[in-house]
Order: C-alpha cells, then structure tokens, then sequence
C-alpha cells in the first residue's frame, strides 16, 4: 500500500492503496465516489467512464498511478448543480431507465461536446458506440446529445 | 427509506412531530391509529402516502425499481387520484412491508394490472377525507366543492390547502366506496411524465445496491464451480491470504468467499487462489445439448398441454403440410449492474439491503437457511441496475446473508461481470417443432407444436393465438433436467417462442398463398365467430394493434426496395404488433425502422410507457441477432462483454412507437413488445433475402445477415 495525493473533482484527496488499483475502486470503495459504476471491468461497457484532464476514460482499467498530477472529474463533479447542459438533456428527454450505465454515458457525451460542440450524427455515433446500455436508452441518448449540444451554445 | 412499517410511523412522528392516523386505504377497519401526546403537527396517513400539516406530500413505492418506471407511475396513479400539484409530490421507494402493500415484487408485468384499482383508491380516500373536512370547515355540502393542486375550492372560489386541512381529515369516517374519477378527468395520467429518479441517477447519488455502504462492512467475492455440475474438492488460500486487504478466506456449499477491506484486493486474490473441483458426472457441452434435443424431440417424454379436434386426421387430410425447427441457446440476463447485495447477521436477526426482484422471497429464504424468525429481518430495496428477470432469483442474496454469518460480520457481497455471466440462472435454451396442415382454399386446419427445453418447465403457452382459432390442435411439451441453472427472462418463454410462432405462421401464410396480415385477421374472426376451446386473449384487441400497425407501417404498399416482416403477440395481457422495414444495400439488408403498436389499456405514462417500447425492441433485436451461450466443460464460453455481445447505440432502427387509447384498465409493459421483436425482423428478413432464419442468433446464422443492425 502507498499513499497518492488525487485532485478529484477540484479537490485535493489522499488515498491509500496498492498501486496497482484501478481508479474504478479508489472512487467507489475508498472515497465513496459510487456515481462511476462497475459493469464489465475490462473496458467494454463504458459505465466506469470519468474525465482525466478533460479526457473520457475508462476507470475500471486505470490504475491510480495514471491519474497523480492529473484532474479527475467524476459524475459528481460534472456540475456544481447538476445542470451540466447534458444533464439537463438527460433529464428533459427523460433517458434512463435504470440509469446504472448513465453517468458513464453522460461523461463521454460531455467530453465530446466539449471536444466538438457541433457533432454530426456520425460523430455522435462513434462516440457513445462505445457504451452499452442494457435497457436500450439510445434513441433518447442520440437525442439528447443533441439537445445538449444546443443548450451548451446558450 | 431504511426502516420497517412502524419504524417509519416512529420516524415521522419525531421528525414532523405528528398525531398519525392512518386511515387503511380500502375503508375497512383495520386502521392503525398511533397518537403521542403533546405533538403538535398532523400527518393524514394510508399505505401508499402521508400529507403533513406543511403541504408535504409523500408517495411511496412498494414495487422493486430495475428500470421499468413503476416507482413514478404508481406515483401517478395515487397523485391522479389525490389531485395534487405532482411538481411538489416526494416519491419513496418503500421497504419490504408485505403486511402494508400486499404485493411486492417484479415480474410477469403485473404491477400497475395489480395495483390500479388499489393505488387509485388510496389517493381517492385522501381526497375524500380532505374534500369532507373543507365541506365542514365552509358548512357546505361536499358535493359543492372540487379539488386542484393540492387545494380544496369553493364555489366562490375560495382555497384551502391540504395541509391545513389534515388536523380535521384524520378523523373523517371513510365509507366502504369512494367514487374514482373518471378517464374524461385524469390531469396526470395519460400525460409525459419525467422519471423521479432522474435527478438523483443523473447527478450520480442514487444509491444502487452496489453502492450502499454501512460502517464497519467488509466486501466479500465468491468463487464458484468453474462448471455445472462441479463439487469443491479442495483449496489453498495462503497466497491470497498474503495480499493486503484480503482478510480471511473461507468455504461453504462448494464455494470459496474470500473477504476483503475492499473490492481490488479480493480481486487479485482470486488470481492466485488455487482451487480444485471435482467433476461427479458428465459435464453437459453444446456437443451434450445437442444430443438431448435431437433424441428428445423424436421420442419425448412429451407432456401433452392441449388439445382440441383430431390432428392426425388433419394432418392425413391435408392439403399441404408445413414443418420447421427453431432454436435458440441458453442466454444471460446481464443486468448492467451485475449481482450484489448487502446482509448483516446478527444471532437472531438479519438486516438485508439490495437489489431484488423478490424481496418477500428473499426474506423467507434467509429466514429458512439461517434458522432466524422471519419478522427479524429486515429488507431493504435500493435502485437497481436492471433486472430482466434476473434478481426474481435471491441465490446471491442467500449467499451474502450466509456469508455475514460465518464471518459475524456485515458484508457486502459482488458479483464481478465474469461471476454474473457463468454463474446460471440462464434462460433455458429451447427448441421447438411446428407443424401445420392447409386445406385447398389455404384455411388452416391442423397446428401441432413441441417444445423441449433444458430446464424450461413448460416451454410452450398452449393457450395463446393461433390456438383457439384452429379446430385440430396438439401443443406438447418435454423438459431435461440439466444440472445449468435456468430461471425467467424478460417475457419468460415466450422472447423467444414468439419468434418461432410469427416466423412460422408467416411461413403458413406464404404456403398457403396468403397475406401474413390477411391470414391473421382471418384467424381472429374465427376465433371471435367460432372460438375452439379456451382462450387468454381478446381477439378484438388483437385485430386493432394488427390494422393500424398495418395502417401506419403502410402495410402491403411499402416504397420499393423496402421489405416488410410482420409479427404481432399476446403477453402479459398487453397485445403487441410490429413491422420491421429491411433495405438492401449492395446486396446486404440492413433493418432501417420498427413500427409497433400497442395495446396496454390506458397508458399512465407517456414517457416510461415509450421507454419501456423502445427498450424492449433493443433488446429483442439485440438478442435475437447476438444472443449467445455455448458450454464446454459445464461452463459457458462467453463470460464478458468481450464475447457476449450486446446490440450498441449505432445499431438500433428507428422506431415508431404508438398506442391503441381505448380506456381500458391498464396492463404491464416491461415485457410485451420484446416477443414479437424477433418475429418481425426473421420475417422481413425473409422478404428481403428469401431465406428464414430458424436459429438465435440470427449473425452467427446467416452472415449475409450479420450486419443488417
Ligand atoms: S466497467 Fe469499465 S468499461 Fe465496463
Ligand atoms: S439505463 Fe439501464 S443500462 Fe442504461
């Protein structure tokens, strides 16, 4: 076990764990961050999704090592009040029904709307391809992200 | 909410400081009347609802939450009754308290069937209490009076809030009938309501069971049988036991938990746990699976389930005879929040905290297994990450309580991914046999069917369309003990039945020179003019999802280059009909839209109900193209994501979801537009290649195919 000193969500956090942890487990069982969820560990599902330095990232096959010196930004911490314009999409369109695969979705929806404000369909597509939703959210996902992008330009 | 029945009378009169009256929401006189002295504010109280002195309305939900929005519309349905200002109504997620909602649990669609008149009546009386009491405050009649927003108004107009009208309410006689309102008057039913779980999911607070914690909790992981029908021989823990945060590891029931201060060194332990199991028998494989089917659909055991008219006779007479086979393999439910659940054992008592389809069941069964009274344990429902079936099925539960009984301690139990897709509670891989005579003019005269499943139990629905409207009818079924664990999956049975039913009726229909369309009707009017024994389903209601569906998709009149497949199913006692739309593209067909119709009654929730369509045909579709299980050595190939597909964002059609307003009392939706999925597609498929398809998955069947997501 060592000791890392994290930035998380704008705040400067110290955990103690065995190097090798993914950032998946830091969050949930050490610092109570349960937003980011497990759903495969292998980085095929997109639920453990959260940003380093602005980048969408798999938490689940991360280890904490990468993140020392970096920000991380958690589904906590996507909006002081969770009115992230994808947040808002999110809730206007009423897209989750379990919402387990949620938080995941709306990280990389909100990375790549910051990366490219005007997605086209394909490129929104490629993006939130990479997530699996097991209720089968995505016609209100595609939406929203739409609707996210608009009110990202108010 | 984390406390029992009387722990929350207790709560809220400490909370809010209140006189509780609870007034049982059927009128009759098993009221639980709990006063304390000196309490100043009151609380009108039923199962399904408080209203305090400050306006604060709180709705509970005692039905299991796994994403199919029954905590919001059951909310809606006491709301609409209530007449209260829904922007302001608190929803809760209820604990187990069978004493108090009779009914809780999810599956088989059956909620909102259930509760409908329950709910309405509990918000009704509350209304009535508080309309009676305005009545006396203005020395008016009742009658005079009506309701809006949570506020009682005179015939001048004058308004007084709920909340100020609770102290009188609490002791308004209830008579046995409350008038309900009628469907004309519904403000809140019927509209697009927003889930009222959005704010909490997506801010990432909500708690699921993964995530509730409780001081002092250790985690615990279990290695299972590596295959079905396996037996722990022995184990070796040293290694494991050496990795920091690994606290103890222990065995039970052919299984090996190891206990950790957290997830991530569990896991690692795990790599380095040497366990040998023992193989007491064969071990089943595909190779195994296959032999059972071919020699169990020739020679049976068969159990007969129905039957009407004499289908030899038929079959003899017949002017053309139609046979097919159609298979499909074992399939996991993977929920996206895999298998978990929190117990804590004390010597005579149990507190249990998770997600569950069933929590009565897994009281009752933790009850059993540990020797402790039924009425010391406590189960409480947190949100959870899917369901589909999966979590009407407590093991994981049983084993976390087990487990905190070895250790005395509280623990949280996981599941990984991996644990989730090998350790069973599959839906049974099934096979099924049809065959169908016509005579001269194309009617259909005989239609015989025989399922066998490995672990299916009964793997036909023997009294579900086209039986009834068919004179000679034999419907069998035989079933294999296999030692894979099988249970409900989203529409149990008939996800998959229905498929081969629609594909094969569309194959009756093409022999017998008919529209697949035209052949339907035809068979519901002899079902409604001359019915043949017992009939589930109305076929009037059918013949409605089956003209518009028709209406809307164009049926018949489709542009050129798009093929057309129709399906239409009775489940859930919901009715179902779709049109899946196939292009060809450079020779390939690619599915481009779903129109489906339904019939579910009164639709309580315009958004949760389009929900509950749109996930449904994913997930029919998703499966139906990729679902796939295959054994070896007892145990399944695929065990993640990796091999497992799932259908994904880019893959989906669109889809155009629409329902039949007639009025009706309100059915379920979780389950019934999954079945007819599958049929539709197999059948424009077919339209589009001429080829059928007589195997799940369809990609692994036909790879002209497998890309037409
Ligand atoms: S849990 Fe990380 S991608 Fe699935
Ligand atoms: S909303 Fe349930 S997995 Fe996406």
């Amino acid at each position: 076990m060592s000791e890392y000193s994290l930035s998380i969500n704008g705040k400067k956090l110290k955990v103690d764990v065995s190097e090798d942890t993914p950032l998946l487990w830091v969050l949930r069982d050490t610092l109570d961050l349960t937003g980011t969820k497990y759903g495969c560990g292998m980085a095929q599902c997109g639920a453990c999704t959260i940003h380093i330095d602005g980048m969408p990232t798999r938490s689940c096959v991360t280890p904490v090592t990468l993140a020392i010196g970096k920000e991380i930004t958690t589904i906590e911490g996507l909006s002081e009040n969770g009115d992230h314009p994808v947040q808002q999409a999110w809730d206007t369109l009423d897209v989750p029904q379990c919402g387990f695969c949620q938080s995941g979705q709306m990280m990389t929806a909100a990375a790549l709307l910051k990366e490219n404000p005007n997605p086209d369909e394909e490129e929104i597509s490629m993006a939130m391809s990479a997530h699996i939703c097991r209720c089968g959210t995505y016609h209100r996902i595609n939406e929203a992200v739409k609707l996210a992008a608009k009110l990202q330009k108010r | 909410m984390k406390n029992n029945r009387r722990d929350f009378l207790k709560n809220m009169l400490l909370t809010s400081g209140g006189l509780v009256i609870g007034f049982n929401s059927l009128g009759n006189s098993n009221a639980e009347i709990i006063s304390l002295e000196n309490l100043k504010d009151e609380l009108l109280s039923n199962a399904f609802l408080t209203i305090n002195s400050n306006n604060i309305i709180t709705i509970f939900s005692p039905n299991p939450e796994i994403g199919q929005g029954i905590k919001t519309a059951f909310a809606v349905i006491v709301a609409e009754e209530l007449d209260v200002d829904w922007e302001k109504v608190v929803v809760e997620q209820a604990d187990l308290d069978i004493k108090r909602f009779e009914r809780q649990l999810t599956g088989g669609s059956g909620a909102i069937k259930h509760s409908w008149e329950r709910l309405r009546k509990a918000g009704a009386t509350g209304r009535y209490a508080l309309m009676a009491s305005a009545a006396k405050k203005w020395n008016v009649s009742a009658a005079s009076l009506k309701t809006d927003k949570g506020f009682v108004i005179n015939a001048k107009g004058e308004k007084i809030s709920y909340g100020d009208l609770v102290k009188e309410a609490v002791s308004v006689e209830i008579p046995k009938e409350i008038p309900l309102k009628s469907n004309k008057e519904f403000k809140l039913i019927g509209q697009t309501i927003k889930s009222v779980d959005n704010k909490t999911v997506l801010t990432g607070k909500a708690k699921y069971g993964m995530d509730y914690k409780q001081a002092g909790m250790l985690y615990a992981q279990i290695v299972r049988p590596q295959g079905f029908g396996q037996t722990l021989k022995d184990f070796d823990a040293i290694e494991a036991k050496k990795i920091d945060g690994v606290i103890d590891v222990i065995s039970f029931k052919d299984k090996v938990a190891i206990i950790g201060k957290s997830n991530w060194p569990i896991m690692k332990a795990r790599k380095v746990l040497t366990i040998n199991w023992t193989n007491t028998k064969e071990l089943e494989s595909d190779t195994k699976h296959n032999q059972i089917f071919t020699d169990m659909m020739k020679n049976g055991p068969f159990e007969v389930r129905r039957k009407d008219g004499d289908i030899e006779k038929a079959f003899a007479e017949a002017h053309k005879i139609i046979e097919a086979e159609y298979q499909c393999p074992f399939l996991s439910h993977s929920p996206m929040e895999p298998m978990n659940f929190f117990a804590d054992v004390k010597t005579d008592s149990a507190k249990l905290v998770g997600p569950t389809q069933t929590p009565q069941s897994a009281q009752n069964q933790v009850a059993k297994l540990l020797n402790i009274p039924v009425e010391n344990i406590t189960v409480e429902l947190t949100k959870m990450g899917g369901g589909f079936g999966r979590r009407l099925n407590n093991d994981y539960a049983l084993e976390a309580a087990e487990v905190s009984s070895l250790i005395k301690a509280p623990v949280k139990l996981m599941w990984t991914r991996e644990d989730d897709m090998s350790g069973g509670i599959y839906r049974p891989a099934v096979r099924y046999k049809f065959k169908a005579s016509i005579d001269k003019a194309g009617n259909v005269t005989g239609f015989a069917l025989k399922g066998v499943g490995l672990n299916a139990g009964n793997s036909t629905r023997q009294d579900n369309f086209p039986v009834g409207a068919i004179d000679n009818v034999l419907i069998e079924s035989a079933d294999y003990k296999s030692d894979i664990t099988t249970g409900p999956w989203r529409a149990p049975i008939t996800n998959f039945l229905a498929y081969a039913e629609q594909a094969f009726i569309d194959e009756i229909a093409f022999a017998a020179g008919k529209d697949p369309v035209k052949l339907r009707l035809e068979l519901l009017k002899k079902a409604i003019e001359k019915p043949v024994g017992k009939i589930t389903y109305e076929p009037a209601r059918f013949e409605k999802v089956i003209t518009t569906v028709a209406e809307r998709a164009k049926w018949g009149s489709a542009k050129k280059g798009l093929h057309q497949g129709f399906s239409v199913y009775f489940s859930h006692n919901s009715y179902v009909a779709q049109i899946a739309e196939v292009e060809m593209k450079k020779g390939k067909p690619t599915l481009k839209k779903v129109f489906a119709v339904t019939d579910c009654g009164i639709v309580i929730n315009q958004s949760g109900a389009r929900n509950q369509i749109y996930g449904a045909i994913v997930d029919g579709l998703g499966h139906a193209m990729y679902g796939n299980l295959n054994f070896e050595n007892g145990a399944p190939k695929q065990t993640n994501f990796d091999q497992y597909r799932l259908i994904r964002f880019n893959e989906v059609p669109e889809i155009d979801a629409y329902f039949v307003d007639n009025g009706i009392d309100p059915t379920g939706l979780g389950e019934p537009a999954l079945p007819p999925t599958g049929g539709a597609l197999a059948n424009a498929i077919f339209k589009a290649t001429g080829k059928r398809i007589y195997k799940q998955p369809f990609a692994m069947e036909d790879e002209k195919v497998a890309d037409i997501l």
